[in-house]
């Protein structure tokens, strides 16, 4: 028997996005306030695991035909890239560098080189979380 | 400040995320992975010579003060550790191309033993006691990788053993540091060494050192923590058994050597005694296990606990002769075990079995394998001019330096057992009646692993003949080992 899930899978469609935004708000709070590219990555992959629920997980994997591994495999690379990156400067490994820009509509804001980073911390958090759950989702 | 010192870690890190990509393509997979272990053994090499000229490097991440930020530390114990571990790793991958199987290569094999190497020589540099819980994770979370790919049954039974085991074991990891911290209000391993000696090392600090031998213990597999180890070990297949049983033992005996050597040094009356007594009963038990049992990985297995116990018997001494012996021995048996795991997996392929009985008379048909496991079996039971003999040499004459007449007796007696383990398997293999053959043999798949193999003890017998030329090397090594101030004072004063 199926299930009638229309309302589900209706509100999946918007909350999705709310909740990814929000991830995106949290990742880029992260550096003075609590959140950042950890707690970012769970809720991204949260969000997808909303979906792979209102709907199921071949129609999730044709709307996002993303390879998780790679996305894995993108974000160390970013992340050991931003660490390294000093190393070429002549700095110590990790030392990062930030300065003060001013944007239009932003204003004055703070850029970082450890945003970079956390962005590669984000992908590796989201590619980790939906390997796992794709994998023990598929033994079904 | 020297980032070079990072370059052994990092390259294989960064060659283990390129390998994530390709994951089908076998032959970008095993020409990437030998690159990758080729540049960093040069640069590993490299930072090994700068060490012996320099004295120690050091660099703190993102550019911190020193007691606060993470140091890593590379003095010639960690260079030397380093180098070792990526040459085995070489000659291991290169085994791995004749006997891990496709199926297992091209599901992240490749990108597991450069996450491995890359947590193992995180583990033998870093100077900060909680970035060395850190590379613990890190290799531990690739073994588990290595130890349940290929998912037979036997693997899936003793990978969760594997990982219960060590789950619990790195739960006490934590809590130890955090005690250790809270006694100490520091977690920079220079730094700890000063403030015990300042505070003169009181009791709960010596309790402290008991929990760190039990968690890295459990690791290094000492009596009576090894229970785990010889299931567990004998369930992947060759490459990785070498892998595990060459480096990750030995992460937890350096450990050990380094935090009985840099923290707590001033209550040796009760520490190092206890070492010494728990390195004695783990060589009973390991002597006993080898000659017990008919099945070549088991005796092997077993010989890695022997060798864990002498190593040790060097480190409880606490004196310049043991400690420069145990540096020798570690590295000498790092390479012998991997040479006779390499061996013994060519055995298994020729003979389809592992167990002794069944084997017999391969001297008439593999000559050149009978001769290179006999210098082998010698070259672990410590016959000169082989490799194992220098350091035990060292080792024993600590022990009488320390007074410890029996026991130093003791450890030249085992090398007897040793002898006798694995010369029964030469004499069971090699002699006598033909025994069983395997069916699906071929020629180019035995060179294939006969030509790293030779390699390897060719490694060995350089080894133990050319001790005159690295005889300087081990006596740098020992110097930081049995005097702190020279590691703590590179750290603190010089780590700018």
């Amino acid at each position: 028997m199926k299930i009638n899930n229309v309302i589900l899978q209706f509100t999946a469609k918007f909350v999705f996005f709310i909740i990814f935004f929000f991830a995106v708000h949290i990742f880029f709070a992260g550096h003075y306030t609590p959140g950042g590219g950890f707690v970012g990555g769970l809720v991204t992959a949260s969000a997808i695991v909303l979906l792979i629920i209102a709907f199921d997980l071949n129609t999730v994997q044709k709307l996002l035909p993303i390879n998780y591994i790679y996305v894995v495999a993108v974000g160390l690379i970013l992340a050991l890239g931003t660490a390294a990156f000093s190393m070429f400067v002549g700095e110590p490994f990790f030392t990062h560098f930030f300065d003060y820009f001013y944007l239009p509509l932003f204003g004055k804001t703070s850029l970082h080189t450890a945003a970079l980073f956390d962005l590669g911390v984000y992908l590796v958090v989201v590619g980790v979380t939906m390997t796992i759950i794709q994998t023990i989702g598929e033994d079904e | 400040m020297n980032n070079f010192l990072l370059l052994p870690i990092l390259i294989p890190f960064f060659f283990g995320m390129i390998l994530l990509f390709g994951q089908k393509k076998l032959g970008y997979q095993r020409i990437t992975t030998l690159l990758g272990l080729m540049i960093s053994i040069i640069c590993a090499f490299a930072l090994m010579l700068n060490v012996n000229q320099n004295g120690p490097q050091i660099v703190t991440f993102g550019n911190w003060p020193v007691p606060f930020g993470i140091t890593m530390v590379s003095d010639m114990v960690s260079a030397l550790l380093v180098l070792t571990t990526l040459v085995l790793a070489f000659f291991i991958v290169w085994y791995g191309f004749g006997s891990i199987g496709k199926e297992r290569e091209r599901f992240f094999y490749y990108p597991g033993v450069m996450f491995i190497v890359t947590g193992v020589n995180g583990a033998f540099t870093t100077g900060d006691i909680f970035n060395l819980f850190v590379f613990f994770e890190v290799l531990l979370m690739a073994s588990y990788l290595l130890i349940v790919l290929g998912g037979e049954k036997a693997q899936l039974r003793e990978s969760i053993k594997y990982i219960l085991i060590n789950v619990i074991s790195s739960a006490l990891f934590v809590i130890t540091v955090a005690y250790l911290y809270s006694v100490v209000g520091t977690l920079n391993m220079a730094d700890i060494s000063v403030k015990i000696a300042e505070i003169n090392q009181p009791g709960i600090v010596t309790v402290i050192a008991v929990l760190f031998l039990m968690v890295f213990g459990m690791k290094a597999a000492i009596f009576p923590l090894y229970f785990w180890l010889p299931s567990a070990y004998a369930a992947p297949p060759i490459p990785v058994l070498a892998l595990f049983g060459a480096l990750l033992t030995k992460v937890g005996v350096y450990a050990i050597m380094r935090t009985y050597t840099l923290f707590f040094t001033h209550d040796l009356a009760y520490t190092h005694e206890l070492l010494l007594i728990l390195s004695i009963l783990t060589i009973v038990a390991g002597s006993i296990g080898a000659l017990a049992h008919f099945d070549v990985k088991q005796i092997i297995i077993y010989n890695i606990v022997i060798a864990v116990g002498v190593i040790l018997f060097g480190v409880a001494q606490m004196n310049e002769a043991a400690l420069e012996g145990a540096v020798f021995y570690l590295i000498h048996d790092m390479i012998i075990k991997a040479a006779l795991f390499m061996l013994i997996g060519i055995i298994i392929y020729v003979t389809g079995t592992t167990n002794l009985r069944k084997m017999g008379g391969l001297m008439g048909n593999y000559p050149a394998l009978g001769w290179f496991y006999l210098i082998a079996a010698l070259g672990l039971a410590g016959v000169p001019p082989l490799s194992g003999f220098i350091g035990k040499l060292l080792i024993v004459q600590g022990g009488f330096q320390a007074g410890n007449v029996w026991t130093s007796i003791f450890i030249l007696a085992s090398s007897l057992v040793v002898l006798l383990s694995v010369i029964r398997i030469f004499i069971y293999a090699f002699w006598g009646e033909q025994g069983q053959l395997s069916s699906t043999m071929n020629k180019s798949t035995y060179n294939l692993l006969f030509f790293p193999t030779i390699g390897l003890v060719l490694v060995s017998i350089l080894y133990g003949v050319g001790t005159e030329i690295i005889q300087p090397f081990m006596n740098e090594a020992s110097k930081v080992l049995s005097d702190p101030s020279i590691y703590s004072d590179a750290v603190l004063k010089g780590g700018k």
